[in-house]
């Protein structure tokens, strides 16, 4: 087990090296110039020497040297500096100071270190994506296992219904029906999510949970829809097996049957599928962060493609490929080490 | 003398060996399959609105002669005639029976001219996916030597963050589209290819898994021992084998590509804005949604139905088409 990791995480730099190369290649063919909204009184010499100024006038390929060396060299320095700085794990340590005047990467919109800004935005979808993560899991479980139990009841034909509506009616549409019925027509939730808002007591927490309800329940449908399904299809598969009938012949409750063996076992694809999806919670809901105006991830990467933000889309599509890579191989360990049939080596 | 049957109580027996009636007519595969997919009511219905919907799309244009992008500014924001139900004062006109929008456009021809924008995108795309992932599979699963390569690419394309290359593949290549091929085609090209590219991947993955198996069967043993050329058995062979799957794939693809595009169009990235889709139609009416809801309803709601019909019809599908499932 521990030789399949290794061997498939020194696998993963090469696939992420070249799906950096990719993503560089693709952002290189840009037409859009970053002097685009520069006023046109400013005389074309001095706008080609801005140009270069950011590192635009040298070769391709230095350019790219230039990120992967700022991205994986220079980003971790400043890490370790703010984490013997500030951090109360490693605080107590002498400053580093490794970072101390090197360029980081830089966004090209505001001037300001494209990690600071990532780090600045995270809270938010992590705060609201990952929230309907855990609630669409936690709805979706329970939904799964009774549906699989009641094969063909009302309740399965009606899970069924439910799932196919959560795969079938997409975000931007839900998500306008929400605030059109409870924020437009009732009242109850605000439309506009406000990431100023500050939680201190019993009132700002009621307003936060109320400002959060819309955008977590949108996305929630979707996960919901999805993991139910695979619940539901992996409890189905154990249940016919020999060893539920053994349980319940030795006169095991029927709760302890289905819900200690059959779910133990069914778990182990759900773990997987769990696994995979959470790249997309990092990854920010890109449109219902932009129907909620919450400031995360997603909108972040929507204004700096529309901004021409090269270094900040460059860094924003690559963290999110090294947590898909990172996830999937962490899904397939997971599942060699749940599933004892599985062997890797 | 005694192999002959003269008892007649023994040619009786005989008689009884044969059957009275005729034998059933000899039944063929894909009648199974239809029998099949009858009883799955979902996706009868669903593959019926898909057909009413492509036809409506279709033939809507001649019965619905009004054009889409025609300005009529002194009948603008009328609202539609099923608003008379509750609100007897409402705007309305029954040379508008959907309303129209804030420059006059008639409602229902937009959606006519949207629905077939979707639609054509999202067949064109589901197709250009499945070309692709029906020839990476096939060659990576009859070739050996191409198969770690070829599934080494399906691992890397699995692994890119699909919707944000998406944006900056449409954002970036969306002026020299324009520039080469008028502003509609330009964009139709950009849009059908970035999701064609990006979602093969799965159809590669299943296609591959079925010849690897099929490839070991005696048939193919059969067809190579009298010579038979790998393209012939790939075309004679294996193709119709791995019909099945590939059909399931198509309408999740189909289902995908519409929302993607609606996806695009509703950011802001697809197609110009006096070009109508249906992810267009409802991102443009979100400002408004207060007062004319309906912008938004309409086609959020055949965005929804065409995907779900899609969804369900690949249920019945998968059911059909599996011999295990046949006949249950």
């Amino acid at each position: 087990m521990l030789t399949y990791t290794i061997r498939r995480l020194v696998l993963s730099i090469p696939t992420l090296l070249f799906i950096s190369v990719v993503i560089f290649l693709l952002l290189q063919l840009a037409p859009g110039d970053p002097m685009a909204q520069v006023p046109l009184t400013v005389p074309p010499e001095v706008k080609q020497k801005m140009r270069e100024a950011l590192g635009l006038g040298a070769p391709i390929h230095i350019q790219y040297w230039k990120w992967l060396v700022q991205f994986f060299w220079i980003e971790p320095q400043v890490f370790l500096d703010w984490a013997t700085r500030e951090s109360l794990l490693l605080g107590w340590l002498p400053d580093t100071a490794f970072a101390e005047g090197k360029l980081r990467v830089i966004s090209w919109q505001t001037r300001s270190p494209v990690m600071d800004i990532v780090m600045q935005r995270m809270p938010q979808t992590l705060w609201v994506v990952g929230m309907s993560y855990i609630v669409g899991i936690l709805i979706a479980l329970p939904i799964g296992i009774y549906s699989a139990y009641k094969q063909y009841s009302l309740f399965d034909q009606a899970g069924t219904f439910v799932s196919m509506i959560g795969f079938s009616v997409p975000p931007f549409f839900s998500g306008v029906l929400v605030i059109v019925i409870f924020s437009v027509n009732l009242g109850w939730f605000p439309s506009i999510y406000d990431t100023t808002h500050v939680v201190t007591d019993w009132a700002s927490f009621k307003v936060q949970l109320q400002q959060m309800i819309m955008p977590v329940m949108v996305l929630a449908l979707q996960t919901t829809a999805q993991i139910s399904r695979f619940m539901r299809a992996s409890m189905l598969d154990n249940l016919n097996q020999d060893y539920v009938r053994t349980a319940r012949a030795k006169g095991l409750k029927e709760s302890a049957v289905v819900l200690v063996h059959v779910l133990r076992n069914s778990m182990i694809p759900i773990i997987t599928v769990i696994a995979l999806g959470i790249p997309s919670i990092f990854g920010g809901a890109i449109i219902t962060e932009t129907l909620f105006k919450v400031n995360g991830i997603g909108q972040l990467l929507l204004t700096a493609l529309f901004a021409n933000d090269l270094p900040m889309v460059m860094t924003l599509t690559f963290i999110f490929a090294i947590l898909i890579v990172l996830f999937n191989l962490i899904a397939d360990v997971l599942y060699g080490i749940l599933d004892p049939r599985i062997r890797y080596d | 003398m005694t192999d002959q049957i003269t008892d007649p109580s023994e040619i009786e027996l005989y008689g009884a060996l044969k059957d009275k009636e005729p034998p059933k007519e000899p039944r063929s595969q894909w009648k199974d399959v239809w029998d099949q997919f009858r009883k799955h009511k979902g996706a009868m219905i669903g593959g019926g609105f898909l057909l009413f919907i492509t036809l409506a799309v279709l033939i809507g244009p001649l019965v619905w002669d009004v054009d889409p992008k025609k300005l009529d500014i002194r009948n603008k924001d009328m609202r539609p005639l099923y608003t008379l139900l509750w609100d007897g004062d409402a705007r309305t006109s029954w040379a508008k029976p959907l309303g129209s929008d804030n420059l006059g456009r008639d409602i229902l021809a937009t959606l006519i001219a949207g629905g077939r924008a979707s639609m054509a995108v999202g067949w064109t795309a589901m197709i250009l996916a499945l070309l692709i992932g029906t020839a990476v599979g096939v060659s990576a699963g009859y070739f050996k030597r191409l198969d770690g390569p070829l599934m080494r690419l399906t691992d890397l394309f699995l692994s890119l963050p699909i919707l944000p290359l998406l944006l900056v593949a449409v954002t970036l290549f969306r002026q020299p589209l324009r520039a080469n091929f008028g502003p509609e085609t330009g964009m139709f090209i950009l849009i059908v290819g970035v999701i064609g590219i990006t979602s093969w991947m799965q159809t590669a993955r299943i296609v591959r898994g079925e010849i690897l198996a099929l490839k070991e069967r005696e048939f193919i043993l059969a067809a190579r021992s009298i010579g038979t050329k790998p393209f012939a058995i790939i075309r004679r062979h294996l193709l119709p084998n791995v019909v099945s799957p590939i059909m399931v794939s198509a309408t999740l693809g189909l289902a995908t590509a519409i929302i993607t595009e609606s996806a695009l169009s509703f950011l802001g990235v697809g197609f110009p804005s006096d070009f109508p889709t249906w992810g267009k139609l409802l991102s443009d009416a979100v400002p408004r949604m207060e007062e004319f809801p309906e912008r938004v309803m309409l086609p959020g709601i055949l965005i929804s139905l065409t995907v779900l019909s899609v969804n369900y019809l690949g249920d019945g599908l998968r059911d059909a088409l599996d011999p295990r499932i046949r006949g249950r």
